[in-house]
């Protein structure tokens, strides 16, 4: 290993984990909101112990995003400083934005809606958890913006081999954020409708208990569930569509696809040798040729064909992504998708049926659903991340011309094993008080600070 | 006024606010085991910050954010430099964060006094950290003139930087302290109190020490002159007036004395730095400067734009925050979590 390999490992290892939490906060935040909000126009109690309850599980999410993204600002400059010094005059902007805009707005009125309960009018109490839920999903914005930049660069020139704006309107509208953006949001959306589902099934199929505020959060995560996955689906179809002319060589890979074909079949199986001929495939005849352009017929380019084009365009070199995992992600985030609209039906018609009482045959597969959208999630940025491959930002730099010069094999090593030493610790802790809180009553949400009693010094008395 | 020193100045002063505020997180986060005897008074020390630590936090985020936008070659040489060092102050911080959250959430003991001694390593190392780390961009690194530090981690552990970190860790002690007994009533507000009046004096002489080394190892001389003017020397005093006031039991003076002080030794080094950003010790010419390390003046123009509309917002609405929790945390007090 390099230290642009080891570079890589570490940015895939930190930001694939803390895109493990975002989702939810981003979902989880405006369910909460939109909880509270009935309670505060009902003033029904339902609504406040929903609150309260799915409320705790979001702070326990929300504070392992937090300390997860620091690591992400500081890392650009860490491990891949050339990168930052060539772009840092338009990636810079999109992140200091973010943080002004976003950061501080989510992290203040967090603070205020933890702890304000008794301090704050309900109203502003309320407002509170909207901001908090706006901030999140303005800061999902802004860094996409950053993301969209390495994708698709626009609203640049290069002067003196950097990277500088020329017009920060195009950075800010630049084409590859309108599918992106979308789909990033109704991915939270679904992954917190699951988290819901999930959760409150392993409570509806326990025996004689009081479920209101299990049977009110299921309805609930249903609907906002259905607006999250066909979301997903049809946002990730204009994603598609917009590469097929940004980047061809993403499509061509995640579809396995070595030669150009008119019109182009959609791949269920593709297995190939490293030569990069195909062994076996099956595919459906035209459908890539529809998903892609729309059209029954229209010309998909294949890999080989691309990468004579690309060495035409950019000179000698591999410009093929690493097509297996590209290949493999995009079916594991597409087949995720389509499991999960078919459940999020079949709950829409559990809760239509006013079935959810009855505890039906099928509901406790709900439980084993909520990994679902956290595969897609990371499948899904595998996919975005690798088919960029060789590029760290796409046609102007290459990954091996980003990474940081002063920095040595042992000194990535050395943090590449501390934070996955500490996320691993860290895991260990988060998903023990998931547990914890999830499977606690939704009535009485007790605080236990309250109620401890433990007199432990911590260096003796 | 050109625009490279407005984001000079606009850096200068997001890290003047990260300082003063997180500055006093610090200060209780190192005085948790030291003053927190059980675990009531514990919870009560953390919920005086509870509300805010994540807001103050933002600060440092916001400075990082900001040196990336305005000067991406300061932002790239600095934390690659810096590397081992932001390795740890992330480890800390990672650490402390998730113990604000989770401590309370479990009663057993042992869960409790792992993420407790998390927030003391995790308050304790970072100002040491971030005071080696502005000691060393003052004294001169081994820069080449691509900008890029050829030195070692083990370069920047001498002794002038350690005992600016030292100095940064005893004054968010001190800060702390006071803040504490702001907030505290009984107890715990008298202990806060002799807390400060302890730690004051370790104050004093680590801000004499950490001065006598800047006159020795930094450009300070040609760069102010051997009288620094008004700002360093004001940062010392209000230090002095600090402990007349806790001595006076004034703890609202005492604290903005503190802060004041804290500000001015910020506002010191930036005037060390000034208009350089990293001295090179290797050839002054290689010296990163407010010029060759900043982004295009188009950005700039964008982002003071955004800056000038945001930062009054930011302020209004974490004053506002600040004033909702304004009231003092007493032993009756609900402390909800
Ligand atoms: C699509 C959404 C998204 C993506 C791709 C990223 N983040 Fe993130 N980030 C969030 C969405 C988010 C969030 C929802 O706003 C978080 C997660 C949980 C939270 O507390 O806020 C957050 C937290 C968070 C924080 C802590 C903020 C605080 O203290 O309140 C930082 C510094 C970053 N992120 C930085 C980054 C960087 C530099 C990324 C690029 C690699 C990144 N994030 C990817
Ligand atoms: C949070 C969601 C994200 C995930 C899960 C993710 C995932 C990944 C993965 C798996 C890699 C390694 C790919 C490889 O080695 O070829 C990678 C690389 C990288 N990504 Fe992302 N990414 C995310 C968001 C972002 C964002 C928002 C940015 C920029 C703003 C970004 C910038 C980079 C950079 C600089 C690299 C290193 C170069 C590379 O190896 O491709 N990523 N990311
Ligand atoms: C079922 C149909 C789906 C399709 C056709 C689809 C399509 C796509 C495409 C083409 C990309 C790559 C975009 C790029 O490289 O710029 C992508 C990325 C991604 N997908 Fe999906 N997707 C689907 C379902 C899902 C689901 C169910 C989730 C999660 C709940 C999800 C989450 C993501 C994420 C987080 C990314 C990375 C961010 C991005 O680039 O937008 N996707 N998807």
């Amino acid at each position: 290993m390099d230290v642009l390999n080891l570079a890589r490992l570490q940015f895939a290892v930190t930001t694939v984990y803390h895109f493990f939490f975002v989702p939810l906060t981003l979902g989880l935040s405006i369910i909460v909101a939109l909880m509270q909000t009935l309670y505060v126009r009902t003033n029904r109690e339902v609504y406040k112990d929903m609150t309260k309850f799915w409320g705790k599980l979001f702070v326990i999410n929300f504070a392992m995003g937090v300390v997860t993204g620091i690591v992400q600002e500081f890392q650009f400059g860490m491990n891949w400083s050339e990168y930052s010094r060539f772009v840092g005059d338009i990636f810079g902007a999109p992140l200091a934005i973010e943080a002004l805009l976003a950061f501080f707005l989510e992290s203040t009125f967090l603070g205020l809606w933890i702890f304000g309960w008794d301090k704050l009018s309900k109203r502003v109490h309320l407002l509170s958890i909207w901001l908090v839920a706006i901030a999140s999903n303005l800061s999902a914005l802004w860094i996409l913006i950053a993301n969209s930049f390495m994708q698709q660069p626009v609203g640049y020139e290069i002067v003196n081999g950097r990277a500088q704006m020329t017009d920060f309107f195009a950075v800010v509208f630049n084409p590859n954020i309108w599918t992106q953006f979308p789909h990033v949001i109704a991915s939270g959306l679904a992954t917190a409708a699951f988290f819901i589902l999930g959760i409150s099934t392993y409570h509806l199929l326990r025996p004689s208990q009081d479920n209101a505020v299990f049977q009110r959060s299921f309805q609930i995560a249903a609907i906002v569930g259905i607006l999250g996955t066909v979301g997903v689906i049809m946002s990730g179809h204009s994603q598609m569509q917009h590469l097929v002319t940004s980047q061809p060589m993403k499509v061509a890979a995640s579809e396995a696809l070595w030669n150009t074909e008119d019109p182009a079949g959609l791949s269920v199986l593709t297995i190939g040798n490293l030569q990069g001929e195909e062994v076996f495939s099956i595919r459906i005849p035209n459908l890539l040729s529809l998903l892609a352009l729309d059209q029954l017929q229209g010309t998909v380019r294949g890999l080989n064909d691309l990468q004579a084009e690309y060495e035409q365009t950019y000179g000698p070199g591999d410009y093929t992504p690493p097509v297996f995992i590209t290949y493999w992600s995009f079916r594991g985030m597409v087949g995720a998708g389509i499991l999960m609209l078919v459940a999020n039906i079949y709950a829409l018609l559990l809760v239509m049926g006013e079935q959810l009482g009855d505890k039906p045959k099928f509901l406790r597969f709900f439980i084993w659903f909520i990994p679902l959208p956290y595969i897609a999630n990371t499948t899904g940025w595998l996919m975005t991340e690798f088919g960029r491959f060789p590029w760290i930002v796409y046609g102007l730099m290459k990954l091996d011309e980003g990474v940081s010069i002063s920095v040595s094999i042992g000194m990535v090593a050395l943090s590449l094993v501390g934070f996955t030493l500490i996320y691993a610790a860290l895991i260990a802790a988060n998903i023990y008080l998931m547990v914890k809180f999830a499977r606690g009553s939704g009535t009485a949400v007790q605080d236990e600070a309250s109620t401890a009693q433990t007199a432990v010094s911590l260096i003796g008395d | 006024m050109d625009l490279n020193i407005v984001w000079f100045v606009l850096i200068a002063v997001l890290y003047i606010g990260f300082f003063l505020l997180e500055g006093f997180d610090f200060g209780v986060g190192i005085l948790l085991p030291f003053l927190g005897k059980d675990d009531k008074t514990r919870r009560m020390m953390i919920n005086t910050i509870g509300p805010h630590w994540d807001g103050n936090e933002v600060w440092l985020l916001t400075a990082g954010g900001a040196t990336f936008a305005a000067f991406p070659n300061w932002y790239a040489t600095m934390f690659s430099a810096f590397y081992i060092a932001l390795f740890l102050l992330l480890l800390t911080l990672i650490v402390r964060g998730v113990a604000f959250e989770f401590r309370s959430k479990d009663v057993h003991p042992r869960w409790r006094a792992v993420w407790d001694w998390s927030i003391f390593v995790g308050s304790l190392v970072p100002p040491l950290l971030l005071g080696v780390a502005f000691a060393n961009m003052m004294r001169g690194m081994p820069i080449d003139a691509t900008m890029t530090y050829t030195g070692g981690f083990f370069n920047l552990l001498n002794p002038y930087a350690l005992v600016t970190g030292l100095m940064a860790v005893g004054l968010c002690v001190l800060h702390g302290a006071i803040f504490l007994s702001l907030k505290t009533t009984g107890a715990l507000h008298e202990a806060s109190r002799k807390a400060a009046w302890r730690s004051w004096p370790v104050a004093v002489v680590l801000v004499i020490l950490a001065t006598i080394g800047t006159y020795l190892s930094t450009n300070v001389v040609s760069h102010l002159g051997i009288n620094p003017g008004i700002e360093p020397i004001a940062g010392f005093v209000t230090l002095l007036v600090a402990g007349y006031f806790i001595r006076k039991k004034q703890d609202a003076w005492a604290f903005v004395m503190t802060g004041l002080t804290i500000a001015l030794t910020v506002v010191t080094a930036f005037m060390i730095l000034f208009p350089q950003v990293m001295v090179s010790s290797t050839d002054p010419a290689y010296s990163l400067t407010i010029y060759n390390a900043a982004s295009s003046p188009y950005t700039l123009r964008v982002m003071t734009i955004v800056a000038l509309i945001f930062v009054p917002i930011v302020l209004g609405y974490q004053i506002w925050s600040f004033w909702v929790f304004r009231e003092r945390i007493t032993e009756e007090s609900v402390l909800e979590y």
